[in-house]
């Protein structure tokens, strides 16, 4: 049982702080090749939370938001989400697709997001496998559509094994052209034996 | 006036009549509701986790089923409720995201459905309305005048049972 992630001390957090800058940074190179345009990307958010306050940060426990779920392979073991509401998932198609049309997320869109979270997520992954030394592989991509309550109750069950609390990363990415923000969460949740794997390997002393 | 009380992830309360009680946006966790018709006395936990025993961190006692449903009766039955007459009714327990090769923690919705079916007998509770499993949210409301539960979802329709 890891000791380290009970207390999400502060070198802790301040080291996945840091993956998350350099993750997200990357997937927001990522994105900008994607579209080719300029990203910014803002200073990354890392919240600790409890469980009651973290469907509020998305507007709510029924707010409707997009999930992307992605299972992590290799040498440490757990999942990535990727959650955004639906204003910005309908935005980030249009910067990909412009003029498409996105009323109701027909079957393309979904298509099309899960493809946008495949190369954010597997930009972030493998940005943290290079850091840590660690071969960490994401898996193919599953969506959901739903209340922000249900589908972050995925990953806050998976913190619930080892504590009452939930850490999120939270990234804004704007388009410099036509200053359209793109607000997204990643959700790194390692397996509780990986954290140790993944923080020894970053040099965290445990 | 009724008042509807909110009852979070990982939480637990009773109410009276003519209080009612939700739970908001339920995934893989479960919303377990109990009933005692005479008294109109009702209590919901939002479970997150089956059981309690094999969790070293377990002092909250409301994320898992064993101990929320515990605390429950107890709870029940300080405000009066006679626990050997109460009916449950359960829902949540879904599977959000689908994998093909799903381990043992994609299914938590499943296994916490069953756990939570398992200690209810245990306690000799009937369960009158199982409204478990899928692939979507749900957010529940339960009333204490009629015991009925409403069960709203994002495109799959809101029932009573």
């Amino acid at each position: 049982m890891s000791t380290v992630v009970e207390k999400f001390d502060s070198v802790v957090l301040d080291v996945l702080k840091e993956i998350g800058n350099i993750g997200a940074g990357n997937a927001a190179t990522a994105l900008a090749k994607m579209i080719s345009k300029k990203v910014d990307m803002k200073v990354p958010l890392v919240n600790v939370l409890d469980f009651s306050e973290v469907p509020e940060i998305l507007g709510g426990p029924e707010m409707e938001v997009v999930g992307i779920f992605f299972k992590l392979e290799g040498e440490i073991e757990g999942s990535i989400m990727f959650v955004l509401d639906t204003n910005s998932a309908q935005k980030l198609i249009e910067l990909l697709m412009p003029g498409i049309s996105t009323d109701g997320f027909n079957e393309f869109a979904f298509s099309a997001l899960q493809e946008i979270g495949n190369i954010l997520a597997g930009s972030y992954i493998s940005s943290l496998s290079s850091l840590s030394n660690l071969d960490i592989k994401i898996s193919v991509p599953s969506l959901a559509l739903d209340m922000a309550g249900a589908i972050l109750s995925v990953p806050a069950i998976h913190f619930g094994l080892i504590g009452d609390k939930i850490l999120m990363i939270e990234n804004e990415f704007v388009e410099e052209f036509e200053k359209d923000s793109v607000n997204g969460f990643f959700i790194l949740i390692p397996e509780v034996d990986s954290y140790d794997i993944l923080l020894g390997s970053l040099g965290v002393q445990i | 006036m009724s008042e509807m009380l909110k009852v979070g992830m990982a939480d637990l309360k009773v109410a009276k009549y003519p209080n009612a009680l939700t739970t908001l946006g339920l995934g893989s966790c479960i919303g377990i509701c109990l009933y005692d018709p005479a008294t109109k006395i009702i209590g919901m936990a939002h479970i997150m986790l089956p059981s309690s025993k094999t969790i070293k961190n377990n002092s909250n006692i409301a994320k898992f089923a064993d101990t929320a449903i515990a605390k429950l009766l107890d709870d029940m039955k300080l405000e009066g409720a006679n626990v050997n007459k109460l009916v449950g009714k359960i829902a949540g327990g879904s599977q959000m995201f689908k994998f093909s090769s799903g381990n043992d923690m994609m299914k938590i919705g499943l296994r916490n459905a069953e756990a939570v079916r398992d200690i209810l007998s245990e306690h000799r509770i009937p369960i009158v309305a199982d409204d478990t499993g899928g692939n979507f949210g749900r957010t529940i409301e339960f009333f204490s005048e009629s015991g009925v539960l409403r069960i709203k979802t994002i495109g799959h329709g809101v029932k009573e049972v």
